[in-house]
């Protein structure tokens, strides 16, 4: 066992906590986070229900291999039906947040109901206790961080916790833990939020004992690390650059998208990039990055401990940002950089700062800017509405402005926190969101990389890179290079990414570990740590499951296969330059395909024989 | 050859691959509120620091303990607990200067670090070589060679 077979209830109408015996015939099927999760959502929920009303569930959950020594084993997800995009939420994030949950004995705790007041959650070991949280409530990630130490007097303690921003109803509210590790995606922060929870705060002391074979289990875990070690991405590139290493190269094969993907290059990419950060700066010679930071057992170290430049305009008069804290990784620097035309590393800093420093998603926060920026060059938006910020393309100023504003929820921050979806109709221009699902896109152009048009369209969480990261293939190689500009086959690749992905997830392990492992590394893994048979095609199955299941949540909430779909720009208007220069998203050729490939109807839709076939409840 | 552990802050990311190595290793179970090996995060200062017995010479918690239930390994220099002989005064974790030995309320007896043996799991374990275990007369050599790589032998010419 690698489960601790137990989970927390906690009913925030009544304010009781119970305990319960993890359900291990769904763990068998589902093995654990995201999987077994959404399996519990499933059978709690009505997903056509008010994402923000008490009828929602909030579930924070760990997998078999968080908090062992696998490498990355560390990952926790907070799963929930999304405000942003009314699909099920499914948002990863690590730190040692997850692991904690887990050495004070819990798989998952599910949150039901509604406080009346604010409340925040104390866990030590057995013993989960809610209390007050009205000095929280309106303070910051980072405040109530300070706060809630100050008060336990424990500096072992881990927090989760959410910002302002969520608590005004921004809809893309994250949960940061550790203080600049997030699960970021889809809104679950506003969740969280809407049933007055402001933090989670764990103390583990039990560890985690049991694994089914623990000498395999240091073996297979050995030959992991090492696999991690000898591979150019996450032994060399990942350490050292982080996911930024991405910026130059998605820019030089021109799927970068660029000003609310008008364009597919963005001249500024190398001021923004993960080299740039190690550039020393004028005033005090110090570089952006400070060190390479690692999540609990993480092996590879990809995260970015950065600075401001303190002479800086955005923090000149601000010592509090002289500190160091979570850097850019490349989703958030190009939502913050190249898709808002600004090429200010600084400023990025200083707006991914304020993302950690009050939870917002930085992806779908710089995107619905990317569009107020088009709009307010379109005469549509004006400084009457922006409060006089002069929003406009490529304005670090700006940028910084209005991230101030919706990191509190204040004026034009109301407008931005809407998300690019709900902003582009209040403004009349609902073809200027680049959404699917009303989820932002993340950071590759779909024109320039076919197989991600097809893995955004039919992610179930809205566009989303970590559903089906096919840029592994088409532009890394990895695990066998495929043609970007051809949709020829992608529907398999998709498919393959996208199953493999909800069982690495589902292990508790971190998805970018598959840049050098295949399931070959990972199913020992799983199989020495877990009881039964772990095996590769078991894995594989497992993740085609818990798919389906998503799919199958979003089927009932209502979302059917017409929200498969791309904004008409990726669709009809040919990438600008580069490679793939005039020519769009094929999302056409590749869907019927993917349906056939996934045992879906030819409209998209779930069917009673794949129902079956997986043993989803009816 | 004796060797001791040696720490470089400036390589560790903060991954608790030590810890959770150290108490596999010494409790049998991933638990790294048991390590004898901890890793503090300077959050402000952006810095992972490893930190753990050295193993003194003149070991303050072998000279403090009443009952002489700290001893010496020859074999690698560690100073290890008997467990047996451990009551359990908690005089040794007054005694070290550095709070690298602390009492398990658990088992009633204090637990430092012991090198394994002579076989440290927190270096195995450490992917960036932050924890390495070397020769005790020598733990300077990777600094001095750093720096002497940056002398500039043309300077003068």
């Amino acid at each position: 066992m690698s489960w601790t077979r137990k989970l927390l209830r906690v009913n925030l109408n009544t304010a009781s906590i119970t305990e319960e015996p993890l359900n291990m015939e769904w763990a068998n099927d589902y093995l654990g986070q995201r999987g077994l999760a959404t399996r519990y959502l499933v059978d709690e929920i009505d997903p056509a229900c008010d994402a923000l009303g008490p009828d929602n569930k909030f579930i924070m959950v760990t997998g078999p291999l968080t908090g062992t020594s696998a490498s990355t084993g560390g990952r926790y997800s907070c799963v929930t039906k999304s405000p942003l995009t009314g699909t099920v939420a499914c948002s990863n994030s690590g730190g040692h947040f997850g692991a904690e949950l887990k050495f004070a004995g819990w798989d998952m705790i599910i949150f039901e109901g509604k406080s009346a007041s604010p409340m925040y959650l104390n866990i030590e070991n057995e013993v989960a206790t809610l209390l007050p949280a009205d000095d929280l409530w309106g303070k910051s990630v980072w405040e109530a961080d300070k706060m809630i130490r100050q008060k336990h007097q424990d500096p072992q303690i881990r927090i989760a916790c959410i910002g302002r921003s969520a608590e005004e109803g921004n809809l893309y509210g994250a949960v940061v833990n550790d203080l600049h590790r997030a699960a970021g995606r889809s809104g679950v922060g506003t969740v969280m939020a809407s049933k007055n929870l402001k933090a989670v705060v764990v103390r583990g002391t039990q560890g985690l004992g049991g694994l089914a074979d623990p000498k395999r289990f240091m073996e297979s875990v050995k030959a992991g690390k090492q696999v991690l070690a000898d591979n150019p991405v996450t032994g060399q590139g990942l350490p050292t650059y982080g996911t930024q290493v991405l910026m130059n190269v998605i820019n030089e094969v021109g799927a970068l998208p660029t000003r609310n993907m008008r364009e597919t290059k963005f001249e500024g990419a190398a001021e923004v990039s993960g080299e740039a950060m190690h550039e020393p700066r004028k005033s005090d010679g110090k570089p952006n990055l400070t060190t390479n930071g690692a999540c609990f057992s993480c092996t590879i170290a990809c995260g970015r401990i950065s600075t401001i430049d303190r002479t800086h305009f955005s923090v000149k008069d601000k010592p509090e940002y002289w500190i160091n804290s979570g850097g850019l990784e490349y989703e958030a620097a190009w939502a913050l950089g190249p898709d808002t035309g600004v090429d200010d590393i600084d400023a990025l800093t200083y707006v991914n700062f304020l993302c950690n420093e009050d939870g917002m998603d930085p992806i779908s926060f710089g995107s619905t800017v990317a569009a107020a920026m088009e709009l307010f060059e379109e005469g549509v938006i004006t400084t009457q509405h922006t409060g006089g910020v002069e929003l406009k393309f490529g304005s670090a100023e700006a940028l910084c402005q209005v991230a101030e504003m919706t990191a509190k929820g204040e004026g034009f921050g109301k407008d931005l926190g809407l998300g690019s979806k709900r902003l582009c109709e209040k403004y009349g221009r609902p073809e200027l969101s680049m959404t699917v699902k009303g989820q932002e896109f993340p950071a590759y152009d779909p024109r320039g990389i076919q197989g991600m048009g097809l893995a955004y369209a039919t992610a179930n969480r809205g566009a989303c890179h970590l559903r089906g990261y096919t840029v592994a293939s088409e532009i890394l190689g990895i695990p066998e290079k495929t043609d970007p500009l051809e949709s020829t086959g992608k529907a398999g690749l998709v498919k393959a990414f996208q199953d493999a992905t909800a069982a690495v997830d589902s292990a508790g392990l971190c998805v970018f570990t598959t840049f050098a492992w295949t399931m070959d590394d990972i199913a020992p893994q799983v199989d020495a740590a877990c009881e039964g048979d772990w095996s590769t095609d078991r894995m594989m199955e497992v993740g085609e499951r818990i798919w389906n299941l998503e799919k199958d949540f979003n089927q009932r909430a209502g979302i059917t296969g017409a929200d498969d779909t791309l904004p008409p720009r990726l669709l009809k208007e040919g990438a600008n330059v580069g490679p793939a220069q005039g020519k769009v998203s094929e999302l056409d050729r590749m869907l019927p395909e993917y349906y056939q490939l996934r045992g879906y109807s030819a409209d998209g839709a779930m069917t009673a024989e794949t129902r079956n076939k997986f043993g989803l409840p009816g | 050859m004796q060797k001791s552990l040696h720490i470089d802050p400036g390589k560790c990311t903060g991954c608790n691959q030590c810890e959770t190595a150290c108490a596999i290793e010494n409790e049998g179970m991933v638990n790294p509120a048991r390590s004898r090996i901890k890793v503090f995060n300077f959050h402000d200062e952006g810095r992972f620091v490893p930190y753990t017995c050295t193993q003194c010479d003149e070991a303050w918690c072998m000279h403090a303990c009443p009952v002489d239930a700290i001893v010496l390994n020859p074999s690698n220099g560690s100073k290890d607990v008997l467990d047996d002989v451990c009551v359990g005064c908690k005089v040794c974790t007054i005694a070290c200067p550095f709070g690298t030995i602390n009492y398990n309320t658990s088992t009633g007896k204090v637990v430092k670090c012991d090198l394994c043996g002579g076989d440290p799991a927190c270096a195995e374990a450490c992917p960036t070589q932050a924890i390495t275990y070397v020769d005790a007369n020598a733990t300077g050599l990777d600094k001095m060679r750093a720096w002497a790589a940056k002398t500039d032998n043309a300077a003068g010419a």
